[in-house]
């Protein structure tokens, strides 16, 4: 005999394993093992093999490849001794990779096996042919797992039961075959077979309504015997856990009940009963009692239970809530959290106690109650909920603050019914866990402010009083800063005081103190300090005295190595000492903000979009512009945007985008509605703002104006080229004429949404102007990479579109690639129509299909 | 149905896995590792409770229980009552116990095959086989004293059962 092969002894490998000192050694004893092993196995070793098997699997436990040794496994339970069998089978669950040639040659040995005559042999068969059965080994062996149901040893009986699961479940065909011994499992007294039949007839249930109604029918009578002879038994120390007699044979059958009782109203009626003594005379002082109590309340929210006896599970939930162990605490919340579906009525009066668990030591704990809390908040709980919970907000740990915080911001949205009472709760969660406020909620904040016209004094004084304790709250003080910009004089001269507010004096200096602070802070990121700016270029108008503090201000800020704060302090330095005569109209406050238009973009905008704002934000690079509302949109959209936003009835003049832009200018130009002067007017201006400062036009790339504008585009003039284009391409004239002098024409962002990008360039040939090649660049702004990627596009009758193959059909997450694809658009009324499209990009992400469609307005003009 | 049993020591050295879903290995360790992760980070004073929709996919919850320098852990779907599958950590523990004599981390280190006895005569397949601990020692016991006679007509050096049990 080879000595390497013989090796060493197992107890020998693992004491050299656990020896090693670092995993390289590790390795090398394992690799030496191996590799001894497998000379054995090429040798055909037969009195090793048995041991050999063993080291593999422990080697296999240590997650080293082990797969060599697949077949001596099949040796082992081929050969006559139990010892080898035992070995065999064992390696064969452990060891096996679901290869079917491997399962395919075992499936001999196990059928030859489950006709043993010794039952530990056909024990060990069962047992692996439970474990690693296949759909063809299934339907090869049923008929033997099914002559073993019929067997009077238990110990057979109970794994054949158990096996028929797996095979069933395998090939869920097979389950009549399986029905009528199943339900005679039932009638059985032996425990372990008891149990495993009524785990059969519970997955029988499962794979075949068929089987449901047959064990409905005959079986119902029969589990509630069980019940109650279980339940009532006396003291049978042998299945007891923890003084309870066989809570599992408890579980089960409580579970099966369940799946008997599910829609099907007689039945239920049947076991309200038993449940009933169940629920109230199980003992609740060992975890075995509560796991049956837990069970029992599952059963009565899943079947059609009286109402009486749904209460009397909802109580038993309750008291679980108050229990001592976390354990039973966790399961409750959990419970409570379907019963919410079946009886919202009976979980809302244990609100007090699950809004106590929302203060648990146990963070699991923590977080399923607040969930739970969050469902049961209505119109008449709202206001204390919500005060119980911004109370506990200011003492809880500071990982739970964001979840906390989101749940309360969506509480106080949803169910605030006064304007008054939304503010003060949101200025109150804003105090206290400001840095966690995702930024829509704070956008919602502003736009509700500047729709409540009586409450902006009194919101503006109480933000200032917040400000002064709460300064390092990053949300709060933007809130603040735009707040004292649009209505820093209703601060100072203590306009609109409700009666409920102490009288205070802030003087304009004060003011401009705070945003100076806001500026130069610290803790103040560049949004905040580009919002800072801007707020004091509106209090320089505002406040005339403190004009010349605020210029000095500004004029600092000019040499800021932050490209965004140096260029807003150029521009703004601009705006005061050049432009004084429009800029108390430049500055006005902002058109009230549509609050509806903005719930509803809040609404169709998921998760995922507040993800795109934030990463807009963060990155200098990012070409969403913020909005008003917040909401980030392509570069070329903002304005088009903005004129949706107040399509519907709102006092901002809606007829064309240049009044529009007009309105938001305050540019007070006469006869603006009518073509003719008003747009060379709106040109000068936008030139004009444009020109302002020569050296800094050199640097407004489109991209760093239209990059990171913060909160305010309408007060300053920031449309990019492209934009200002776009605005004049209302009057077709302008546009024709842009086009015959520049056959140049700028690329457009398509379509965007928070997941996809699609950018348009153009290109023209001279002699064949109504033919026009549109370049499609497609980038995934996910983080899923797109597979399938489909581009469609449709045009209106006086246009043909011709499509080129794209250049690929995956899209890389993240922006790292593009797919690009060629559009030929030939437009027969080129001149007198510009070119309309509606787009639609079909995809998989996560292996489902996503749909993407919009519609393109923005076509440069003259195409 | 129940979907993985682990038991491993507080370092992350598994030292029973059992996989009632097939897993390659590379996948079984990866897993470990993810169940250790969690665990690891979890205070004493919290439920054994822990949503495993992250590791194990959608519905899979795992109980743990951490008793001296090992971890128990169960994996399992919806269909399970959590209460009771603590009750099933206990079960298996107490057996252990009973079948080591106050049983250590050692003996599972070297007994490994041992304990896949006892826990397939607790868990099969997934389902739950035998809750009485006096019921699986009687079967393991058995088992032993089957592989002994056997194996002392041509085995008695190798057999590796043969050798533990102390």
């Amino acid at each position: 005999m080879n000595p390497f092969s013989s090796g060493t002894r197992l107890r020998d490998m693992i004491r050299a394993i656990r020896a090693c000192k670092t995993a390289a050694e590790e390795r090398a004893v394992v690799r030496k093992e191996c590799a001894a092993i497998r000379s054995a196995i090429s040798e055909n070793d037969q009195d090793y093999r048995h041991r050999n098997i063993a080291k593999l699997m422990f080697i296999h436990m240590l997650g080293y490849p082990t797969h060599f040794g697949q077949m001596e496994c099949l040796k082992l339970i081929a050969s006559a001794g139990f010892p080898e069998k035992r070995i065999g089978y064992l390696g064969l669950m452990l060891l096996l990779d679901e290869r079917q040639e491997v399962l395919m040659l075992v499936t001999n040995s196990l059928k030859q096996d489950l006709n043993h005559t010794n039952q530990y042999i056909v024990g060990l068969a069962l047992c692996a042919l439970g474990n690693i059965c296949s759909a063809e080994m299934a339907s090869d062996l049923a008929p033997e797992v099914e002559r073993l149901l019929l067997t009077r040893d238990p110990n057979i009986k109970k794994k054949a039961a158990l096996c028929s699961i797996r095979i069933i479940r395998k090939v869920p065909d097979l389950a009549e075959n399986f029905l009528s011994p199943a339900a005679s499992l039932l009638k059985e007294k032996h425990h372990g077979v008891l149990i495993a039949g009524i785990q059969l007839c519970t997955d029988l249930c499962k794979v075949s309504a068929d089987a449901n109604k047959h064990l409905r029918k005959n079986c119902t009578e029969g589990l509630i015997r069980i019940l109650k002879d279980v339940s009532n038994s006396s003291y049978a120390p042998e299945y007891d856990i923890g003084g309870i007699t066989d809570p599992f044979l408890h579980i089960r059958v409580l579970r099966l009940m369940r799946m008997l009782g599910q829609g099907d109203a007689d039945t239920s009626e049947y076991m309200n009963d038993i449940l009933a003594q169940i629920a109230s005379k199980t003992e609740s002082n060992k975890n075995a009692g509560n796991a049956i109590l837990y069970e029992c309340v599952e059963t009565i929210m899943g079947i059609e239970a009286t109402s009486g006896l749904r209460v009397l599970a909802i109580n038993i939930l309750g008291r679980f809530l108050s229990n001592r162990d976390n354990n039973i605490r966790y399961v409750a919340l959990n419970m409570l959290m379907k019963a919410i579906a079946v009886d919202s009525q009976a979980v809302q009066r244990h609100r007090t106690t699950i809004l106590e668990c929302v203060k648990d030591s146990d963070a699991s704990i923590r977080k399923r109650a607040l969930e739970l809390v969050f469902l049961l908040v209505n119109d008449t709980n709202a206001k204390p909920l919500t005060k119980e919970l911004i109370d506990y907000l200011e003492v809880s740990d500071q990982d739970f603050k964001g979840d906390l915080t989101a749940k309360i911001c969506s509480i106080i949205e949803k169910f605030s019914q006064e304007k008054k009472w939304y503010i003060d709760q949101m200025l109150k969660v804003l105090s206290l866990a400001g840095s966690y406020v995702k930024d829509d909620v704070w956008h919602a904040l502003i736009v509700a402010i500047s729709n409540a016209p009586d409450l902006q004094g009194y919101s503006v004084r109480s933000l200032y009083k917040a400000f002064q304790t709460s300064f390092e709250q990053v949300s709060l003080v933007r809130v603040v800063v735009w707040c004292i910009g649009e209505y820093g004089e209703m601060l100072v001269g203590n306009v609109g005081v409700l009666e409920v507010e102490e009288p205070m004096t802030v003087t304009e200096s004060d003011t401009v103190d705070v945003l100076e602070a806001c500026l130069t802070g610290h803790s103040s990121d560049i949004t905040t300090r580009s919002m800072s700016l801007i707020a004091l270029l509106k209090l320089s108008s505002r406040f005339p005295p403190t004009s010349e503090r605020i210029k000095e201000i500004i004029t600092v800020h000019k040499g800021s190595i932050v490209l965004e704060l140096q260029q807003r302090a150029i521009e703004f330095n601009s705006i005061i000492q050049r432009h004084d005569n429009i800029k108390s109209s430049l500055v006005e406050r902002m058109p009230v903000l549509d609050e509806s238009a903005y719930m509803v973009k809040k609404a169709n905008s998921s998760q995922e979009n507040i993800v795109a704002v934030k990463s807009g934000q963060t990155s200098l690079a990012g070409t969403s512009i913020m909005l008003p509302n917040g909401v980030g949109k392509p570069p070329a959209a903002p304005l088009v945007d903005l004129l949706d936003l107040s399509s519907d009835d709102t006092p901002v003049p809606t007829s064309t985008s240049k009044d529009f832009l007009h309105d938001l200018l305050g540019i007070d130009l006469t006869n603006s509605s009518s073509s003719g002067i008003a747009p060379s007017g709106g040109t000068d201006i936008l030139m004009d703002l444009l020109s302002i400062g020569t050296p800094v036009q050199s640097d407004i790339s489109p991209k760093t104006v239209s990059s990171n504008q913060g909160f305010a585009p309408t007060t300053k003039p920031t449309p990019t080229t492209v934009q200002v284009v776009d605005l004049l391409d209302v009057l077709p004239s302008n546009g024709s004429v842009a086009g015959d002098q520049s056959p140049l024409y700028p690329s457009i962002t398509a379509f965007q949404s928070s997941t996809l990008k699609v950018m348009f360039s153009f290109k023209k040939h001279p002699e064949k102007p109504q033919v026009t090649e549109i370049h499609a660049t497609f980038m995934n702004l996910s983080s899923d990479a797109y597979t399938d990627f489909v581009f469609q596009a449709a045009v209106p009758k006086f246009i043909q579109l011709h499509l080129d193959p794209a250049s690929s059909n995956h899209l890389p997450a993240n922006g790292n690639g593009t797919i690009t694809q060629t559009l030929t658009a030939t437009n027969s009324q080129h001149g007198q129509k510009s070119l309309a499209m509606r787009i639609r990009m079909v995809y998989e992400v996560n292996n489902q299909e996503k749909l993407e469609q919009g519609q393109i307005n923005n076509f440069p003009p003259g195409l | 149905m129940i979907r993985a049993v682990i038991v491993m020591n507080t370092q992350g050295k598994p030292r029973l896995l059992k996989f009632y879903e097939f897993q390659p290995p590379e996948k079984q360790q990866e897993l470990t590792r993810s169940v250790f992760a969690v665990l690891s980070g979890r205070p004493d004073n919290v439920s054994n409770f822990v949503e495993a929709d992250a590791i194990f996919g959608p519905g899979t919850r795992l109980v743990y229980k951490h008793l001296a320098t090992l971890y128990f852990v169960f994996v399992f779907d919806s269909c399970e009552n959590e209460l009771a599958m603590l009750d099933l950590i206990q079960v298996l523990v107490e057996t252990l116990d009973r079948c080591f004599k106050n049983v250590c981390e050692l003996d599972i280190v070297f007994n490994f095959n041992k304990m896949h006895t006892i826990l397939d005569e607790i868990i099969f397949g997934g389902q739950v086989l035998e809750t009485s601990s006096e019921r699986v020692l009687k079967a393991v016991e058995e088992i032993s004293r089957l592989e002994k006679s056997s194996s002392s007509v041509s085995f008695v050096p190798k057999s590796v059962s043969g050798r533990f049990g102390r």
